[in-house]
């Protein structure tokens, strides 16, 4: 066991998986000389060489399209989108080729590819560095939709999602890169895709949430329960695209409400997903709506405003309260 | 940096968790396979000529001299202020770099060593023409009619620092690479359509010329014969990637050929050749010549932004070489020849220039109380009910969390 942040989990996580299987590359802008603009790919070039640790052209749209290709011919690319927010230039690919690949063909091809991207708020960047728009890669059919959270799951997903047989977009909340350590097993450790994970358990309500935004909902876990005792379970969804339906019908079967949390905007995000989820399995067992906090529809703002607009524990304890009086 | 070791086969083992497939890798390394040059027909082959011609442009050399005979013979007032407006840039990323450290700014983009670019660029457009920004460019921004203190409203993280002045014909900063591109030509178009004598020019860098909107826009600049006037600022690195990385191609320059186009190459940190190769490229546009794409060959000889670390990836002595070719030393010495500027002169404008940015500075740090209400107006033209009703969440929230309005 090492204690050690998320950059250098996903870091060892891409070791491991370079280290098992020679298929598998990195590739971004960067990524090699430069270690990444966040370093999450440290030591990677020297510990690999150049043919397995490439810095491309600026151009995602290659990036990912090159990918494709040696998908195609057996190799394992893990691509780097420097920040989500240039990951539009790339966005045709992803939607006409990534996802679509193996349903076209038959599965005759696989797309076997990462497509790794830092995302959210809250690190005073300039435009375009703080958006969460997970909600666009969870609507598209064929993509797994992965959300790492605490150093822990972070190592565990993106060695699972590397093995993965199926193409995932990784998303790694920036702002939680080296907010704070944990306990990584030194033996390679994965978890699956497609499974969400109660991380407190608890019996009055259910907080659902993901990324950067389980601290603020940890926060206010801690803060109810010593303020007034509340018993709270938590879920964490690490993957959510596909959604662990099983996962929050137990949960809220048993707590009867339920809060969502995100950044991203409110409408058509995960949240609403997972309240029509909600509506559709535990309906019976609710005892009130399903509350929603999140970033609300308009742009994110510029840094200046930013630490306003993000949710905050603040607001959950509010949400939590108010759902449990009704 | 580290010695790399490129030598390492890929793709050797079958991958232990995919199955194998077709196509798939088994056996043999990677081999780069050499260009194979002999042909397998020998029927003649006839030759396209194609008509390309690519030039190179200095005016001044790295001492400041000029061979008479071409001096362009702009007017003192001219030149003065193509002197100052360097002078301004330079002293203002100074300054920006300073209130980035004290934490009054955020990350920052440095300029310094690609004045020439900017200023001998946008110093050729008229009030109606429209410059088409990236995120390097303060430079070109002054001479446009920007105040400072806007410019430090962008870095320090307000949308304010986007909203255009008034008069002013130009788009705010773009940040995703290349994306601003296209509008040149789109710009350029409606300029053409309207019939108009106006004419679009836009920055982008080396890095950004991979970018498929790049591509994309000379593509349509070429094809429609548009008034657009693209200016590559060629600092030779993006972020950490050397401008060899970008193409296989000796010059950025000699891409235009093959949308069709002219194409030139310049001295970037040669002001007057900067200046010149823009005047004649906006004169064919006006007369509907069509576009022309313009390499500035010039460095960056700070770092990419204040979180970057350059050590990490060039040499010292490359930026001394650099150093050696700064455009403002360059200009200077051949003012002084010509004996337009003086010592008393160079401390004079200095003195302005750092008033001015004092005021701005003044003026930027007393706008920064500002309402996190205002992200939600200017999302639509008018307000949907939906933002209405969750503004007024926000603003619930704000309330119990006692942040004030700010107005
Ligand atoms: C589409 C896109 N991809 C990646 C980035 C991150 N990024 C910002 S600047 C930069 C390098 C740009 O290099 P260049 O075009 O040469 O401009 P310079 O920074 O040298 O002015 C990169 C990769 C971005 N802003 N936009
Ligand atoms: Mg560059």
């Amino acid at each position: 066991m090492a204690q050690m942040n998320m950059v250098k989990a996903l870091n060892l996580a891409m070791h491991e998986a370079l280290s098992e299987d020679d298929n598998v590359v990195i590739m971004g802008e960067d990524v090699g000389q430069d270690e990444g603009v966040f370093r999450v790919t440290e030591n990677l070039l020297m510990d690999f060489g150049k043919n397995r640790i490439i810095d491309t052209p600026l151009a995602e749209g290659a990036i990912v399209g090159t990918a494709v290709g040696m998908s195609l011919y057996g190799m394992k690319p893990v691509c780097e989108m420097q920040f989500s927010g240039f990951a539009y230039q790339a966005y045709h690919q992803i939607e006409g080729h990534v996802s679509r690949f193996h349903n076209r063909t038959r599965g005759r091809y696989r797309m076997s590819m990462v497509i790794r991207m830092p995302f959210g708020g809250g690190i005073r960047a300039i435009e375009h560095h703080s958006e969460s728009r997970e909600a666009l890669y969870a609507h598209n059919p064929g993509l797994k939709m992965v959300i790492c959270s605490s150093p822990r799951n972070a190592r565990a997903l993106l060695l699972e999602s590397i093995r993965h047989p199926d193409p995932v977009i990784f998303f790694e909340p920036k702002a939680s890169y080296r907010a704070f350590k944990e306990e990584v097993p030194d033996e390679p450790e994965t978890m699956p895709i497609g499974k969400a994970q109660v991380v407190r358990e608890g019996s009055d309500i259910t907080i659902i949430s993901y990324g950067a935004m389980m601290r603020p909902v940890l926060e206010a876990v801690d803060d109810l329960a010593d303020e007034q005792g509340t018993s709270i379970e938590v879920i964490d969804l690490l993957t959510v695209s596909p959604i662990d339906t099983e996962c929050l019908t137990n949960s809220v079967a048993k707590t009867g409400r339920a809060v969502v949390v995100h950044e991203g905007p409110r409408t058509c995000g995960v949240g609403a997903e997972v309240t029509a989820r909600l509506v559709e399995t535990c309906f019976f067992h609710l005892e009130a709506p399903v509350r929603r906090i999140t970033g609300y529809d308009v742009h994110f703002p510029y840094f200046a405003r930013e630490q306003a607009f993000l949710p905050n524990a603040d607001r959950i304890k509010t949400a939590v309260r108010e759902t449990l009086e009704v | 940096m580290y010695p790399i070791r490129d030598d390492r086969p890929v793709g050797t083992t079958k991958s232990a968790q995919a199955p194998a497939r077709p196509g798939e890798i088994g056996s043999g390394r990677l081999v780069v396979r050499k260009l194979n040059r002999d042909r397998i027909s020998d029927v003649p082959r006839k030759t396209i000529k194609v008509e390309h011609k690519l030039e190179y442009l200095q005016i001044l050399d790295e001492k400041g001299n000029i061979d008479a005979a071409h001096d362009p013979k702009l007017n003192g007032d001219t030149l003065l202020s193509l002197h100052r407006l360097m002078l301004f840039t330079r002293l203002f990323d100074e300054r920006m770099l300073a209130l980035q450290r004290q934490g009054r700014i955020g990350t920052y983009a440095p300029v310094r060593g690609q004045e020439a670019v900017q200023i001998g660029t946008s110093f050729a457009l008229k009030p109606g023409d429209w410059m088409v920004q990236s995120f390097r460019e303060p430079g070109a921004c002054f001479h446009r009619g920007w105040p400072v203190d806007k410019l430090m409203q962008f870095w320090g993280g307000y949308e304010e620092g986007c909203a255009v002045p008034e008069r002013v014909n130009d788009t705010p900063i773009a940040v995703p690479v290349a994306s601003q591109i296209p509008h040149v030509a789109g710009l350029a178009w409606a300029m053409k359509l309207k019939k108009t004598d106006h004419v679009a020019l836009g920055f982008v860098g080396d890095g950004g010329t991979s970018e498929g909107d790049f591509h994309e826009a000379l593509t349509f600049a070429g094809v429609f014969d548009l008034p657009a006037i693209f200016v590559i600022t060629n600092n030779q690195w993006a972020i950490s990637h050397p401008r060899t990385m970008q193409t296989r191609a000796k010059t950025l320059a000699q891409k235009a050929g093959g949308y069709g186009i002219d194409g030139i190459q310049v001295d970037g940190n040669d002001v007057l050749a900067v200046h010149t190769a823009t005047v004649e490229a906006i004169a064919k546009a006006r007369k509907g010549g069509g576009p022309t794409l313009i390499e500035c060959v010039t460095y960056r000889l700070a770092m990419h932004t204040t979180a970057d670390d350059p050590k990490k990836y060039r040499s010292e002595a490359e930026v001394k070489k650099w150093e050696k070719r700064d455009p403002l030393i360059r200009f200077d010495a051949y003012l002084r020849s010509k004996g337009i500027l003086d010592d008393g002169m160079d401390e004079q404008v200095r003195t302005d220039i750092k008033t001015t940015i004092k005021a701005g500075i003044e003026k930027y740090e007393a706008s920064r109380d500002v309402d996190p209400r205002d992200c939600f107006p200017y999302t639509y033209v008018e307000m949907t009910e939906e933002l209405k009703t969750q503004a007024r969440e926000f603003d619930l929230a704000l309330e119990r969390e006692g942040v004030s309005s700010g107005h």
